[in-house]
Formats: structure tokens, C-alpha cells, sequence
């Protein structure tokens, strides 16, 4: 074994040129598939945190009823009369009834980590001579904390004072800066003619575009004198232990609990779908790329079998078996597998570091001042499982036709 | 005493072998009986196409009659499988061609060491130590680490020579060994290739059209359409 892969080195090192393309091919497909991945899962994953953290993993939201339309038939004989259920469907009711039964039900689940109820409303939002359209969040603080990241989304201000103020108000950062608004200033919150007046305890940003320029929260008590809504709920917001099984379990709940449960899957379910293909597209970009080095790498080591046909015939001749010679040529192209993915490695690393302090300003769907990337052992092992793939098809090819080099012809052939 | 060592080294019994198909085919080999003794040299020698680098192919298990028996060592060898057929080349036949055939990548004693290591029968330092002997023996002991391209075409070809008893081979096939030197490095060549066999107990078959060398042989067998003439 040691034999072929040493003659595999002194051959592979003899095309140093064409080696060295196929070898750049794969270092840089192998490189940019990882960056690529690291940038795409980033902003996926960055947009999945930004919504967890404002969200939570899953919403109880209306409240439902089963409905089945049928029809009677009667027998033949007229005799007997008998229904058939023709369609099952549901009518809603807009929020929850009795949130203190539901939200005791919610935490009895066991992958469930806090609930909390939430009424929300749309309102109008005045500020000195200046009035924006928006939306009320009441909440109790202590709850929602523990279902969302408000307490590390407060930009200005101090959620303490805004847990123990009872008229306290949070405002999102982009609503207080069309407001000129700041902590310890006061605005007024409308609905259906009744104004209440509020004191700004902290402004917060979750990074959410349209959630913070349209945004605030309040107590939920105060939320329901100025909703004039004194007993129901417009969702719990709940967070679970492991995001990924939230959708299973949101079937669970709606089954449990009679009212229409929402994952953030299936909430942001467009949203995932392009990050999704934008994953996708890369990865076959970065693949073709990858394709096109083994095809490169294909075309050398053939035309290494034609020019060492003689070399081969010898080997045979001398006790190399034709497994041998297959494995020689296969040998080459791990050489070449193994040092380009490594030197890809690399350069990915390389790259995604660097790449990670760039300035950038995204505001949108979510908000960053920087490149977000994810590091996951899995992109490296992806780029590897592809070039992996390519290479030995590019690599067996060539070796399996060097393998059915027949020495005697070969020797015939040049020997006269 | 060992059966294998009282016979001839290599016998055969009615080889036929036909090449090409349809109208290209042609019959050449036709009934070849060939046996040869231990520490001899024999020639084959006739025109082009009659069969002699064919028939040194089947000798040397590189390709496969159509019918007939190959004894080599006393052990039938025509019928083996491919990986019993690559572990007897490799073992007790060495082989000297037109062309040298070096690996240009090796060196001259890298290029006597890889039979040696592939048959696992030494280590790395042995190896290297047959490979200056048998270097030093084809006069090329001052020449252990050149490569390929370093050398005359008559050093290539004793590099050759030497490769062929690397393994300590029963039976050298030799197939037009100095088709490719002059005069002198072709005697000198013979020579050696003589010398060696004597010294060595060691048997070897020369495919030649230099009817002096052939003559040097202790035998020649004539060849002519597939057959050797009486």
C-alpha cells in the first residue's frame, strides 16, 4: 500500500501544473461553499433569534369550534333515516376567554419553559403635535420576560422602573424617533375615544423594522381599561425548551386546548422558505464549482493514464495486481481530495472570520450593523461529503480504465 | 530434492493464440512445445510477426492462449486467476524490454526497490541494499540515485536487467533487450545478461533479430508463421 501511494505522489507531483488548477478548484469550491453556507445560515439564523425573541416559539391564539355539516338519508324502504358527516370545519372566536384556565393548561406541558398573556390592540399614538398609527402590546412584565428577549432588546431606559410603574409605556425606537420622544417624557395612547396618558420608562429594539416603528408596550391591566377589554386575551405567548420541535407540539396544544396554535414555523413560514432556497442556491452554486474542479481533475488524471500506459504495463508486469493500479490512481485523486479540502477549510475559516467584522447596515426583517455568520461543524462537513462525492467519480473513472490497461498489448504496441 | 528444481524450469504444450476478430484474425501462435532447463540461455529469433514477442507474453502470464499448457517451476500456470497470476509475475519471472520502461519519477535503485517492497518479502533498507548489489552487478553501482533521464540509453536499459533479478526470478524474458543500443553497448549488454544467468542459476529467454547475439545463446529456437522450425 505504502508503494502506491508513494508512486501516486511521484506521478500526481510530475503534473505539477494541472494538479495544482484541480487542486485550486476544489480548495476554493470547498472554501466558498462553507462561507456561503456560514453567511446564509447566519442571517437565518440571526432572523430566527430575532423572531424567537419577540415572538416566542409558539402562539395560543383563537379559540375554535369543530363544525360538521351532513346530510339525512333515508333507506330504500323508507323505513330508517341515517346522517353522513360531509365536511368537518371550524368557526372561530377572536382570542382567548378564560386566559388564567388556558394559560395553566399551557404550563403543564413539559417542553414548555414560561407562557404569558398578551391583549393587544391597535391604537393612535400622540407625541406633542405629532400622532402615529400603532399598536398597544399589553403584557405582565414578569411573564412576558420569560417568554421573549425584552429585557435585552431595552435600547434606553430600565425595564425595572417600567415593571413597577403601572402607567409606564416602552416604545420602539424607530416609533419614539418619528415621536422625538424620550425616557421620562409622557404620550398620550388612543382608542375608540378614550385617551390615557403614559410615562416612557425605555425604549426598546428588537430589530423587527415594522415591530419597532409600530410598537409599544403597556401593563396589561392598563391595556385592558384602554382596550376596553376587562377579560379576555389576544394570545399567550409561549416559549418552549427546544424551538424546533414547536410545531409538534403546537398540534398538541390546539388538540388539548380547543384553540388555534401557531408555531413560529408556520408563522414565518415564507420567510424560512426563502432563506431555505437562498441556502439552496448557494450550496449548488458552490457545488458547480466543485464539479467543474473535478472536472478538471477528471481530464488530468485521464490523460496521466494515457501517457503512463507504458508505466503501467511495467507495473503489472513487475507484480502490481490491476487493484493496485486502481488504487494508485485513486490515491491521487485523495491527495488532491484531502489537501484541497483542507486548504479549503482554511481559506472558509479565513474568509468567514474576516467577513463576520464587515460593516453592514440591514434594517428589515430584522436589524444588523454588521455580517452575521453561523460557525457549524456541518457546512465543513457538507463541502467535504461534495467534493468527496465528485472527486472519487472524477478519480474513479480514470483508474478504473488504467486498471484494464492490458501490459501486453501496451508492450506490444511501443516493443514492435 | 524439490520436484520443481529437477524438471525445466518452463514448459509448454501446444500454445495457440489467435489475435484480432473477423476478417483481421490471425493465427499466431500454432502449436508451440517449448521446455527450458535451468541456468541456460535460449534465443528465439525469425521475422517480423511470426509470433516471438506474443508467445514471450504468454510466457511471461501478460496474456492468455487460446489453448495449450504453461508449467513454470513445475506448477501449471496457464490456468490461474488474475490475482495468482500477478503474485507468479511478480515472484518468479522478471521481464527485460525494448524499451526500458523506468518509472522517470524513481530513481535507479527506487526503480529495482518497488518489486522487492510489493512482494513484502523485506524492508525499505534491505531493498535499498539488493538494489545497490544488483546495480552494482550491471556496473551501475555509482548510479544508485539517478533518475531515469540522468542516464544513457545503455545504463537505462542495465537499470532493466537489474530490475528483471530484483525479485530473484526463475525465468528473465527478454524481449528485443538491445533493440534499442548499438553494437557495443548491445554486447556488453549480453554479456552481462550471460553472465549473470550462469552466475546466478537463473534462466533466460531472449527474443532477437541480432542473430549473433542469438548465437551467443546456448540455445536458438527458430520461429517462423506461428511455429518453431526443426
Amino acid at each position: 500500500m505504502r508503494q502506491n501511494i508513494l508512486i501516486a505522489w511521484r506521478f500526481l507531483i510530475a503534473k505539477k501544473r494541472a494538479m495544482l488548477m484541480s487542486l485550486a478548484g476544489i480548495v476554493f469550491g470547498v472554501a466558498f461553499f462553507i462561507f456561503t453556507q456560514a453567511q446564509t445560515t447566519g442571517f437565518e439564523d440571526f432572523f430566527i433569534r430575532t423572531i424567537l425573541g419577540t415572538n416566542g416559539t409558539v402562539r395560543v391564539q383563537d379559540e375554535f369550534q369543530n363544525t360538521i355539516t351532513s346530510m339525512m338519508v333515508t333507506s330504500e324502504d323508507q323505513d330508517g333515516q341515517f346522517e353522513i358527516p360531509l365536511r368537518e370545519g371550524r368557526s372561530y372566536v377572536a382570542g382567548i376567554r378564560n386566559p388564567q384556565q388556558i394559560l395553566q393548561a399551557v404550563r403543564k406541558f413539559s417542553d414548555v419553559e414560561g407562557a404569558a398573556p398578551v391583549l393587544r390592540g391597535d391604537i393612535q399614538i400622540s407625541s406633542g403635535f405629532r400622532t402615529e398609527a400603532g399598536r398597544a402590546i399589553g403584557i405582565v412584565p414578569t411573564e412576558y420576560i420569560e417568554v421573549s428577549d425584552l429585557e435585552y432588546q431595552i435600547v434606553q431606559g430600565d425595564l425595572r422602573v417600567f415593571e413597577n410603574t403601572p402607567d409606564a409605556i416602552l416604545v420602539g425606537n424607530r416609533l419614539a424617533e418619528r415621536l422625538a420622544i424620550m425616557p421620562g417624557q409622557f404620550m398620550l395612547l388612543s382608542h375608540l375615544g378614550q385617551t390615557r396618558r403614559y410615562e416612557v420608562t425605555g425604549i426598546f429594539e428588537t430589530g423587527i423594522d415594522i415591530f419597532d416603528k409600530t410598537h409599544v408596550f403597556i401593563h396589561l391591566q392598563e391595556a385592558r381599561r384602554l382596550l376596553n377589554q376587562m377579560e379576555r386575551v389576544s394570545y399567550i405567548q409561549v416559549m418552549t425548551k427546544n424551538p424546533e420541535k414547536a410545531p409538534a407540539l403546537a398540534r398538541q396544544m390546539e388538540h388539548a386546548l380547543g384553540h388555534y396554535v401557531a408555531s413560529w414555523q408556520e408563522r414565518e413560514k415564507s420567510w424560512l422558505e426563502v432563506f431555505r432556497v437562498l441556502r439552496l442556491s448557494s450550496a449548488l452554486s458552490m457545488s458547480t464549482i466543485i464539479l467543474i474542479a473535478g472536472l478538471g481533475m477528471f481530464n488530468t488524471l485521464a490523460i496521466i493514464v494515457m501517457e503512463r500506459s507504458r508505466e503501467i504495463a511495467i507495473l503489472r508486469s513487475i507484480g502490481f495486481s490491476r487493484h493496485d493500479v486502481l488504487t494508485i490512481f485513486l490515491f491521487q485523486g485523495l491527495i488532491v481530495y484531502v489537501l484541497g479540502t483542507l486548504v479549503g477549510f482554511v481559506l472558509a475559516a479565513g474568509l468567514t472570520k474576516g467577513v463576520e467584522s464587515l460593516p453592514i447596515r440591514i434594517r428589515g426583517i430584522f436589524s444588523t450593523d454588521h455580517f452575521v455568520v453561523t460557525w457549524s461543524p456541518w457546512h465543513y462537513v457538507a463541502a467535504a461529503v461534495v467534493a468527496g462525492i465528485v472527486v472519487i467519480i472524477a478519480a474513479l473513472i480514470p483508474a478504473r480504465r488504467a486498471a484494464r490497461v492490458e501490459p501486453g498489448d501496451v508492450i506490444r504496441g511501443t516493443g514492435g | 530434492m524439490n520436484d520443481s528444481l529437477q524438471g525445466p524450469v518452463l514448459e509448454t504444450r501446444g500454445l495457440h493464440r489467435t489475435l484480432g476478430g473477423g476478417a483481421d484474425k490471425v493465427h499466431v501462435l500454432r502449436g508451440i512445445d517449448l521446455a527450458l532447463d535451468r541456468g541456460r540461455t535460449y534465443s528465439i529469433v525469425g521475422p517480423s510477426g511470426c509470433g516471438k514477442s506474443t508467445l514471450l507474453y504468454l510466457l511471461g502470464l501478460l496474456d492468455r492462449p487460446d489453448s495449450g499448457e504453461i508449467h513454470l517451476a513445475g506448477e501449471r500456470v496457464d490456468l490461474a486467476g488474475e490475482a495468482e497470476r500477478t503474485r507468479i509475475r511478480g515472484n518468479k519471472i522478471g521481464f527485460v524490454f525494448q524499451f526500458h520502461f523506468l518509472l522517470s519519477e524513481f530513481s535507479s535503485a527506487e526503480n529495482l526497490m518497488l518489486p522487492m517492497l510489493k512482494q513484502g518479502r523485506m524492508d525499505r533498507e534491505e531493498a535499498y541494499g539488493r538494489a545497490c548489489h544488483l546495480l552494482e552487478l550491471v556496473g551501475l553501482g555509482d548510479k544508485t540515485g539517478r533518475r531515469g533521464n540522468q542516464l544513457s540509453g545503455g545504463e537505462r536499459q542495465r537499470v532493466a536487467v537489474a530490475r528483471a533479478l530484483a525479485n530473484d526470478p526463475e525465468l528473465i524474458l527478454a524481449d528485443e533487450p538491445t533493440g534499442n543500443l548499438d553494437f557495443q553497448n548491445s554486447l556488453s549488454l549480453f554479456e552481462q545478461l550471460q553472465e549473470l544467468a550462469h552466475e546466478l542459476n537463473r534462466t533466460i529467454l531472449v527474443v532477437t533479430h541480432n542473430l549473433e547475439l542469438a548465437k551467443a545463446c546456448d540455445a536458438t529456437f527458430h520461429m517462423k508463421d506461428g511455429v518453431f522450425e526443426v
